[in-house]
């Protein structure tokens, strides 16, 4: 297997949900060895969510749990058993990263605190992934994705102006917080390798969040700025040229606003009678809702003449800022993503050859690749005890007496 | 206290707009020495604010979100006191170059010799129309790490694309997914996470590439598009199209199969509370939570099928509760019973909240052209160890010329007072400049 940036790597993998886990996929996908520990029996409860394959709720067979968890080994581990937490311990001396995503209260009331990794392994970077974070009254209160983005997302702007807020319906937020997540894992880990010294990583989503999806950093320093802030869910788009448009099979998406790209899109549009008024380049005609009317009738009709792919080849020859609004099925079809690697076939011993996404940037040195699907529960129990010395037949009894 | 990670670390920082500077503000709190390259001939693709040149009346005349300047006042020198920009430039640094000169390049060349990265999130044509390629880079240093960050990458069928987060997402199939479930596609909401998580991906992308360089020398190109990163956050939907063909649709507040899962009105003036029950235990907490009124017996709600099934109306029994009640009131109540429930926060709420402020998430920040400290945004996660902070406010338009000109790269009085006449140096924009 050709080096990748992570190569060398040891992580132990505690998470469970989305934020934890796609924080240590990040990592394995750049080729780190990350080890998935799950309690035996059950596993992840990401095993039971969907989708499933062929709709048969099976826990080898979780579309969600597949796609979080490739390239990952998996083991299991009953960190509830005195022996089980003295061979996390031993797994712990050998490792680089652990990372983590329960309440605040669970690691230190099993022994394992930061305190007490720090004894068995002082170079460890551990990090701890909640909604919340590891201090401050909300520390051990329970979040979903929608509650978390409502906090520390811009969620009360989003919407319409009669309506409650609405939030980004699919999960989004929580791959975010992984994301930052493993952000800040790398920094340490750089920082234990070339400066020494072990770390204690906090990452609390909703501060994630803060910090800066859309635009909230910036709305947060107005406010503190200016005394003023947007309270609800007035047009956040700048004018009514940049919005989503039907088309003739479907929709699409531009940002026409503004002196540069308006006439870029009367242009592409032959341009029509009904928009030569000056008064759609100002600032007021781009938020006026008569020119809006006007305006979304003349493009409605043109574009009912044209597929999303016309529109956009268009757009392209004429420098208008526009994408098609594609479903999955337009994705998996798509001519760049395809022509750009963006898919990876994986194999899988239950599930057979599953399509699945691929990597969010290229490394030309060092590329993402796939190495293993997702763990079996407790696929690799044989093999990561038996680095650290166990037998067998040590394996045997650690089962039967419900350590893994 | 020890070293911070990225100590000793050199950026050189071409990023604009979101996605770009978001990343780059994660190194700079890490330590790294990120210095952005800006000019003060051309304000550029809104790097650091829209225009040079502002005065009050024009600012009251702004929609909310563009009046972000300390108490409206744009004062003498508006590109320093714009809260888009402070808000992610703080632990940055900033030369001023113009690259159209011909000393431009070559001040760039002395800067990327001493420097290990270089960003940028410009239209693919951008960087290539400055001659600023990989191939250049590299002859200049052997090991430099290059990230790019374009919608939809350096190459491929889309590479030429104008674009913005917009419509990157909309073609990577997330804005589909998003809005209210009731209405179509004309309604999505104007948001883009796409720009914040490109922003977290490149800050990874630049660590993993230092980490690999540490260890064998080599430096790399990364090519990072702002598409194909938002697609990785879609890994559920869309391995249910390719196993089972089924087509995702956007579910709203709504979830697959949890009820009740929404954005409930609360007692005040547009005051919402999100509530999720996700198994039974939670729905037992829920019920104790509201002291169990006799409507949470009936049988439509007996199990989670049943009230997934009835939640039009389950919803209308919520909303008659938490209507008369503080979303704040609610949130503690609830989450006392273990359901996970949240008030739906405008930004005044954050700066009130309890656990923000405990957290000492916020920052008190001085700046040498704003009269009065800032509670500023704070870190993006937080380490015990060796802590990170806001070590210095956001760089005024040329901060760092001396620095970076004469410290850094060598030149002269004579050479800086040189370059100063021909229109690199300064902390003004040139009175052309709109």
């Amino acid at each position: 297997m050709a080096d990748m940036a992570l190569s060398g790597v040891k992580v132990l993998d505690l998470t469970h949900h989305v934020a934890g886990p796609f924080c240590t996929k990040t990592l394995a996908d750049y080729g780190a060895d990350v080890i998935k520990i799950e309690r035996p029996g059950s596993g992840d409860p990401a095993r039971s969510m969907g989708p499933f394959q062929g709709d048969d709720p099976h826990p080898e067979k979780s579309g969600l749990f597949f796609y979080l968890n490739t390239n990952k080994r998996g083991v299991t581990l009953n960190l509830k058993t005195p022996t089980g937490r003295e061979i996390f311990k031993e797994l712990v001396k050998g490792a680089d990263v652990l990372v983590e995503s329960f309440r605040p209260h669970v690691m230190p009331g099993l022994g394992l605190s930061y305190e007490e990794m720090k004894k068995v392994n002082p170079g460890l970077v551990m990090s701890s992934v909640t909604s919340f974070g590891q201090t401050g009254p909300y520390a051990e209160y329970k979040a979903t994705e929608m509650v978390i983005y409502g906090m520390g997302g811009a969620m009360v702007n989003t919407g319409q102006p009669e309506r409650e807020p609405v939030s980004y319906g699919v999960p989004t937020a929580v791959y975010h917080g992984g994301r930052v997540a493993a952000v800040g894992v790398m920094g340490a880990l750089f920082g234990a390798k070339v400066h020494g010294g072990g770390e204690h990583v906090d990452v609390s989503v909703m501060e994630t969040l803060l910090n800066s999806v859309d635009r909230r950093i910036s709305a947060l320093l107005a406010y503190e700025y200016s005394g003023e802030f947007n309270p609800g869910r007035e047009s956040q788009s700048g004018g009514y040229c940049n919005g989503y448009f039907p088309c003739q099979d479907g929709y699409f998406c531009m940002a026409a606003n503004g002196p540069i790209m308006f006439p870029r899109l009367l242009k592409m549009m032959g341009n029509p009678e009904e928009l030569s008024d000056p008064a759609f380049l100002t600032p007021q005609g781009q938020t006026d809702p008569g020119m809006r009317d006007l305006f979304e009738a003349v493009v409605l009709n043109w574009a009912i003449e044209y597929t999303r792919e016309q529109i956009v080849q268009m757009a392209e020859k004429n420098g208008l800022i526009c994408g098609a609004v594609s479903t999955m099925e337009d994705v998996d079809t798509d001519r760049h993503f395809n022509a750009r690697g963006m898919f990876a076939d994986i194999e899988h011993p239950v599930m057979g050859t599953v399509r699945s996404l691929g990597r969010p940037f290229t490394m030309s040195e060092t590329p993402w690749a796939v190495r293993r699907p997702a763990p079996l529960l407790g696929q690799h129990n044989a093999e990561v005890y038996g680095e650290l010395g166990y037998a067998q037949d040590d394996l045997v009894k650690l089962h039967e007496t419900g350590v893994i | 206290m020890g070293k911070l990670p990225l100590e000793g670390i050199r950026i050189v920082d071409f990023t604009v707009v979101i996605a770009g500077p978001s990343g780059t503000a994660k190194l700079a709190d890490l330590g790294a020495e990120v210095i952005r390259v800006e000019s003060i001939q051309e304000i550029g693709t809104g790097a650091r604010i829209q225009r040079a040149k502002w005065n009050r009346e024009q600012v009251k005349n702004q929609p909310i979100q563009r009046r972000q300047f300390p108490d409206g006042d744009p004062g003498q020198r508006p590109w320093n006191r714009s809260a888009g920009f402070n808000a992610h430039a703080r632990n940055k640094l900033c030369m001023t170059v113009d690259l159209k000169k011909p000393e431009g390049k070559d001040i760039l060349t002395k800067l990327v010799a001493k420097s290990d990265v270089v960003i940028e999130n410009h239209a693919t044509d951008y960087m290539e129309y400055k001659g600023l390629t990989y191939e250049w880079l590299k002859a200049i240093k052997e090991d430099i790490i290059y990230v790019r960050m374009p919608g939809f990458g350096t190459w491929g069928p889309y590479s030429k694309w104008r674009t913005f987060g917009s419509t990157a997402e909309s073609q990577a199939g997330r804005s589909f997914l998003s809005g209210y479930k009731d209405m179509d596609a004309t309604e999505i909401p104007w948001v883009f996470p796409a720009d914040a998580g490109a922003g977290a991906s490149a800050a990874f992308a630049i660590i993993a590439a230092l980490y690999y360089r540490h260890r064998t020398g080599k430096g790399q190109l990364v090519d990072l598009a702002l598409a194909e990163n938002i697609l990785t956050y879609l890994g559920a939907p869309f391995l249910d199209y390719t196993m089972n063909g089924r087509v995702a649709q956007n579910p709203g507040n709504r979830h697959e199969y949890a009820a009740p899962h929404g954005c409930y009105p609360a007692y005040g003036q547009d005051r919402w509370v999100n509530i999720t029950v996700t198994n039974d235990e939670e729905w037992e907490g829920f019920c104790k939570a509201l002291g169990n009124p006799a409507w949470t017996k009936d049988p439509k709600f007996a199990d989670a099928a049943r009230r997934w099934e009835n939640q039009d109306e389950l919803d209308q029994h919520i909303i008659a509760w938490t209507k008369e009640r503080p979303p704040y009131d609610i949130f503690h109540l609830l989450q006392t019973f273990d359901v996970p429930a949240g008030p739906v926060m405008d930004v005044k709420d954050c700066y009130n909240d309890p656990h923000l402020e405990a957290r000492q998430w916020f920052e008190t920040v001085t700046h040498p052209e704003i009269e009065r400290p800032m509670r500023s945004p704070g870190m993006f996660f937080k380490y015990k160890e060796n802590p990170i902070r806001v070590r210095r406010h956001s760089p005024r338009l040329g901060e760092d010329n001396e620095y970076v000109y004469k410290k850094l790269l060598g030149f002269s009085e004579a050479e800086y007072k040189d370059l100063e006449a021909k229109g690199h140096i300064g902390m003004d924009y040139a009175p052309h400049v709109p």
